[in-house]
């Protein structure tokens, strides 16, 4: 086999036969993907299905704390798991650029293997295309997954209540300050890494202490800001945070403030916020930090009224107040 | 770790110190705030919040892409159409409209336009593509003229004929005498931070010395910035005027000399034209004649500066003045207005879409009335 990714690795012919049972199988492999079928057949059991999809477009597409592969794996099954669901199937899609290392391609199916084992899900189904080397940014990946949301469980804006807590699940904006400092043109030195990590022990450990939890979401682009607007307009509430009880790590505030970034605005790839009735809060909060991927979990902020006028402030460290808008486009840094 | 500069009790004292000094003033006071990023601080701490209704903030041209006119713009975006160009920009000046468009759209539509961090990543462009032009969009004031010069150093001693500047860097001293000498009432000025620590303090003397007007140099911390304003008032109810520096962990009297000299080495003062402030003498620097070879525009023999010098003169018949139509920007830039008196400001410009420059960088005083609008800006109305 070449070292490199070639169109014929696309063409639906041997040499992609090759690719698909030499490589990803191989790493992949599970009867239902075995069987290379054209549509995968799947048991599952009764209930609610969910279901969605994404796809992963990083570069570079190895970067401090995770890579392309792990972000596809754990970026859908945290998606499933925001409104409750036990993941069970992936699927997984890759478009790949002509030209690429081998090398590379074999470390993110590998890094996909470890990361659908981590979570207990199966990869049942997948595609693999190869465009013109200059027409893709090495390689791409769609995500599709399915699972069921057991009974009694039923996150949704709706449900929100005043006085209801907003915990945030640990350090904001780490995944998408290290992105950036490994950058072209940036390449600066830290010790960040990504927060790439999954979320279903949390939320499971979560809904065991609490089945009414209101919602859940996972702040990827756009950031902590993006979401806060997101479920306040959704549910029709103020919600006031506070700043100094947001966690964030020195040198991601350092960063932004050298770029003139706002960390609420910033990425992040393993992070949920969650909205949980008051009277629970601090035992959620308990359950949380008992994670490793809840240890910095944090109380920032309630829902303080009802309103025709949504909207999401801060209360600044120095106690004053001050909204906190969704991103408009890119972040882009700033001259001086 | 504890931030001292944004501790409540610290800030509690200074605000009841900033009260107590603003009884002692018969009228209002306005007080300028000129760098851009004081702008943005006042907001994101909601200072102006803390303050009497007597002290007015009012945010000054103390941004870079504020102030570079739209032919700025124009050229830039004409060039990024050019065959074998790369244009390397900082982004802040990716959504800032020219005449068409801006250089986002531009690169949107297949232009090479390239975000970068500093002037010598364009150098590295420069060093990895020999057969293009790299054209390094020279914006910028007294903090990051040095490394435009350090980049010309390096590309002078590597021998990289391929990277130009399109230079539109401005000093911001003469900027404070327009606007001093003009029909905008202020009462003192809360001195840039960064500017400061390159140039110091002796360049600002001319604002107490021949206009009696008070400046402090102040930091971007809450309570630096409430520091520099009660200085000011003291200065006001004592009836001094000083320029005083109360950001001494960075800014030092004589600033930082050899950033200076490596200025000095390059460049050239030269008149400039501010958005909003209009032309102004030995506010900018072009490239001394011994580096003339890294401005781009003296470069008449290059078939790019050709083609983009006879679009520019199809494009002049258009002011930039009469592109703003009903933006405000020039008003707002020197104080004579501020964003809700716009009628285009939450209408139909917005940061997804903005009519002009104040609109677009994080530190642009629209963008900032419009980001916190609401609150932390208590908005003065006059």
């Amino acid at each position: 086999m070449s070292d490199k990714i070639l169109l014929g690795h696309g063409s639906g012919g041997t040499m992609t036969r090759k690719l698909i049972e030499n490589l990803i199988v191989k790493t992949l492999g599970n009867p239902t993907l075995n069987k290379l079928t054209d549509a995968a057949t799947l048991n599952l059991p009764s209930g609610r299905l969910a279901m969605t999809t994404d796809s992963f477009v990083v570069t570079p597409p190895v970067f401090p704390g995770g890579d392309i592969g792990k972000l596809a794996v754990y970026g859908t099954i945290n998606d499933l798991v925001m409104v409750g669901t036990k993941p069970f199937y992936l699927s997984l899609a890759f478009i790949l650029e002509e030209g690429i290392e081998l090398e590379l391609f074999r470390r993110i199916v590998d890094s996909i293997a470890e990361a659908a084992e981590n979570v207990g899900v199966e990869i049942v189904t997948g595609d693999t295309k190869v465009v013109e080397k200059g027409k893709g940014d090495q390689i791409y990946i769609n995500t599709t997954g399915i699972g069921i949301i057991p009974d009694g469980i039923e996150m949704s804006p709706e449900r929100i209540q005043v006085g209801d807590k907003v915990i945030l699940s640990g350090t904001m904006g780490d995944h998408g300050i290290t992105i950036l400092a490994c950058r072209k043109g940036l390449e600066m030195k830290t010790d960040l890494k990504s927060d790439c990590a999954p979320l279903h022990r949390l939320v499971n450990a979560m809904l065991d202490v609490e089945p009414k939890i209101r919602v859940m979401r996972d702040p990827t682009r756009g950031g902590v800001a993006s979401v806060l607007n997101e479920i306040a307009e959704q549910a029709g509430v103020e919600i006031k945070v506070e700043e100094s009880r947001v966690p964030i790590l020195p040198q991601v505030q350092g960063m932004c403030d050298l770029l003139g970034l706002d960390p609420f605005h910033v990425a992040n790839e393993g992070k949920l916020i969650a909205v949980v009735p008051a009277e629970s809060a601090e035992e959620v909060l308990s359950a949380m930090r008992a994670l490793p991927e809840g240890k910095d979990a944090a109380i920032i902020g309630e829902v303080v009224a009802k309103t025709e006028y949504p909207e999401v402030f801060v209360e600044t460290e120095i106690g004053t107040t001050r909204i906190l808008e969704m991103l408009a486009g890119d972040q882009l840094p700033r001259i001086c | 770790m504890k931030n001292r500069y944004r501790d409540p009790l610290l800030i509690q004292k200074v605000t009841q110190k900033i009260h107590q000094v603003t009884e002692s003033l018969d009228r209002t006071v306005r007080l300028m705030e000129v760098c851009g990023t004081h702008t943005h601080s006042i907001f994101h701490f909601g200072i102006r919040d803390l303050l009497p209704e007597k002290v007015e903030l009012i945010s000054g041209p103390g941004c870079p892409v504020c102030v570079t006119p739209m032919e700025f713009i124009d050229q830039a975006i004409l060039l990024s159409r050019q065959p074998d160009v790369i244009i390397t920009t900082f982004g802040d000046l990716m959504r800032v409209p020219g005449k068409r468009g801006s250089l986002l759209q531009a690169k949107a539509e297949g232009a090479d336009v390239e975000i970068l961090y500093s002037p010598l990543d364009s150098l590295k462009l420069a060093r990895e593509n020999p057969e293009k032009l790299v054209v390094f969009l020279g914006v910028g004031f007294e903090t990051t003229i040095p490394l435009s010069a350090l980049a010309i150093q390096q590309a002078e001693v590597e021998g990289i004929r391929n990277f130009k500047i399109l230079n539109a860097h401005k000093i911001v001293p003469p900027a404070l005498r327009a606007l001093t000498t003009q029909d905008i009432r202020l009462d003192g000025f809360i001195l840039p931070g960064h500017v400061s620590a390159i140039i110091g303090l002796k360049p600002y003397h001319f604002l107490a010395e021949e206009f009696g007007m008070p400046g402090v140099v102040a930091g971007f911390e809450p309570l630096e910035i409430l520091l520099g304003i009660l200085k000011i008032l003291e200065q006001l109810s004592e009836g001094r005027a000083e320029i005083e520096n109360v950001y001494r962990r960075v800014v030092c009297s004589e600033g930082n000399r050899r950033a200076v000299e490596m200025i000095n080495k390059y460049f050239v003062l030269t008149e400039s034209e501010w958005r909003g402030l209009g032309m102004i003498p030995d506010s900018g620097l072009m490239l001394k004649d011994e580096w003339k070879d890294f401005d781009l525009l003296t470069q008449e023999n290059l078939d790019a500066v050709k083609a983009v010098q006879e679009e520019m003169e199809q494009l002049s018949e258009y002011s930039s003045q009469n592109m703003d139509g009903p933006c405000i920007c020039g008003l707002i830039l020197t104080g004579r207005k501020i964003p809700l008196d716009c009628p285009s400001f939450d209408k139909v410009c917005t940061p997804e879409s903005p009519l002009g420059a104040c609109m677009v960088s994080a530190e642009g005083t629209c963008a900032a009335y419009y980001r916190y609008r609401g609150r932390g800006g208590r908005f003065h109305v006059r």
